[in-house]
């Protein structure tokens, strides 16, 4: 494959060619072209009609449930004049007959110009990559990384605040969450104030704590969000994930532990945002919705033109 | 454990570890690790090689130490990276003749494919998928970051071993 026109800075995306993998694949410089290039996007995701991808087919492979990310590529896809073709449940497909993944990804890559993969074990798009003669989209592997919801996140502060000098809190699940893990490293990049809110058991771990702080990451760690509230300009929720617990009871004694209310809201900043990737079970109150702190639901639209970008960056379009 | 290769010294009342004619001599293992490399030779309690140890010998360069010398034995470069992973002081001495004919430090390569298992069980290297292990190396400390999932191993290499 040609370098894409989109000239990234980075030598490893160079080197893996046009997949996207790892937040940690890109530098500053690539993420701040990215966000740039998906403003243009915008009008496109809103509606506005577009050719870019005419003639090229998307294959979705999702090996766990997913609604926002598949959903939301889809529509980048189609949008932008491409065509969508999926495996649909693994239960119909070759999956179901033991069919490896590198095999499907072998197999699919001689019908679609790119793959978007989710799969429940880590490092499966890191892998799929190595079979692929087409660019891999690494939607979500296991606990591990999730590029493009990050690359949402950042321009999701970009356009709603801001991410230069912010000071932002992570709140929820910060042992097992994948976003949060992503975001962080990305955040360090611009070195973001980062406060980690979260019960001591779903604390981040010790050795992604050394490698952010290896970035240059200012990180403090609190358990309870009053503690912060006031002094943020981005409070990011995360919802505690149930199926990550590789122990149910540690999830019960986890479960519900914050909630967002009007109530707390009363103590932020005037420019705090609220932001979530959803979905959310109860750690926003659906009250936080008519408050002029709440971003979510823009955070899940932001997530078009981000893929558009992506996409037309895979398929040499940009 | 040092068998016939040891003899007293009757003048210091202590035990010393004899030369060897022929063979290796790794020599600034990190000490607590003499067995794990035993275990990468291959060498176990059935073992007919020659072998000698010698566990937390004091080193003006590393504190404490352990020392493997075998006898008729040159080791092969994986056995060296290998070593390397859990004794990264490590020196590897070549006798022959009871001489010294080629000293070196171990080196640790900048990656790893094959040698060991990602500590992860939910890897996709961990899989039936048709993929090696592969790793990054940090030097100082030694870490091994899987290019897959990105976990880390930074205590406990040997047992991550295959």
């Amino acid at each position: 494959m040609k370098t894409h026109k989109f000239k990234l800075q980075s030598h490893l995306l160079d080197v893996m060619q046009h997949h996207i993998i790892s937040m940690r694949d890109f530098s500053r410089d690539d993420i701040d072209l990215i966000l740039k290039k998906t403003k243009e996007f915008e009008p496109i995701a809103r509606g506005k009609r577009s050719d870019l991808l005419s003639g090229k087919i998307l294959a979705t492979l999702f090996y766990e449930p997913s609604t926002r990310t598949r959903l939301s590529f889809e529509t980048a896809m189609k949008r932008l004049g491409g065509e969508v073709v999926d495996m649909g449940g693994i239960e119909l497909s070759s999956v179901a007959k033991g069919e490896n993944l590198a095999d499907t990804i072998r197999v699919v890559g001689n019908y679609a110009d790119t793959i978007v993969l989710r799969h429940p074990r880590e490092g499966a798009a890191r892998m799929a990559a190595e079979f692929s003669k087409v660019p891999i989209i690494n939607a979500g592997d296991g606990a591990g990384h999730h590029p493009t919801q990050t690359l949402l996140d950042l321009y999701t502060i970009m356009r709603e605040s801001s991410l230069l000098d912010i000071k932002i809190a992570l709140l929820g699940d910060l042992k097992y969450g994948r976003t949060v893990h992503s975001l962080a490293y990305a955040l360090s990049l611009y070195h973001a104030e980062m406060t980690l809110v979260s019960p001591p058991q779903l604390k981040i771990s010790d050795i992604f704590k050394k490698d952010l702080k290896k970035q240059g990451a200012v990180i403090r760690e609190v358990s309870n969000i009053d503690d912060v509230i006031g002094d943020i300009d981005v409070l990011y929720v995360t919802r505690i994930q149930k199926e990550r617990f590789p122990d149910p009871a540690e999830y019960q004694k986890v479960a519900g532990i914050y909630r967002i209310t009007e109530e707390l809201l009363k103590k932020a900043r005037d420019n705090l945002i609220v932001m979530h990737p959803l979905p959310r079970v109860d750690e926003i109150d659906p009250a936080v919705d008519r408050t002029k702190y709440a971003r979510y639901f823009e955070q899940s639209f932001y997530g078009v033109p981000i893929r558009m970008t992506l996409l037309s960056m895979a398929m040499e379009a940009v | 454990m040092t068998g016939n290769m040891v003899s007293e010294d009757p003048s210091k009342k202590e035990m010393r570890i004899r030369r060897i004619h022929h063979g290796t001599v790794i020599d600034h293992i990190t000490a607590g690790q003499a067995l794990n490399v035993l275990r990468i030779l291959g060498i176990s309690g059935t073992t007919t090689a020659v072998v000698s140890v010698a566990l937390n010998v004091s080193s003006g360069v590393i504190g404490l130490k352990d020392i493997v010398k075998v006898e008729d034995r040159e080791l092969e470069e994986e056995e060296v990276d290998r070593i390397s992973l859990i004794a990264p002081d490590a020196t590897i001495n070549i006798i022959r003749d009871f001489e010294v004919i080629e000293k070196y430090m171990v080196d640790l390569p900048e990656r790893l494919e094959g040698v060991v298992k990602c500590a992860n069980p939910n890897c996709i290297s961990n899989t039936n998928e048709p993929v090696t292990s592969k790793f990054t190396v940090n030097k100082k400390p030694v870490e091994l970051r899987c290019i897959y999932c990105d976990h880390v191993i930074s205590e406990g290499i040997a047992e991550h071993l295959i």
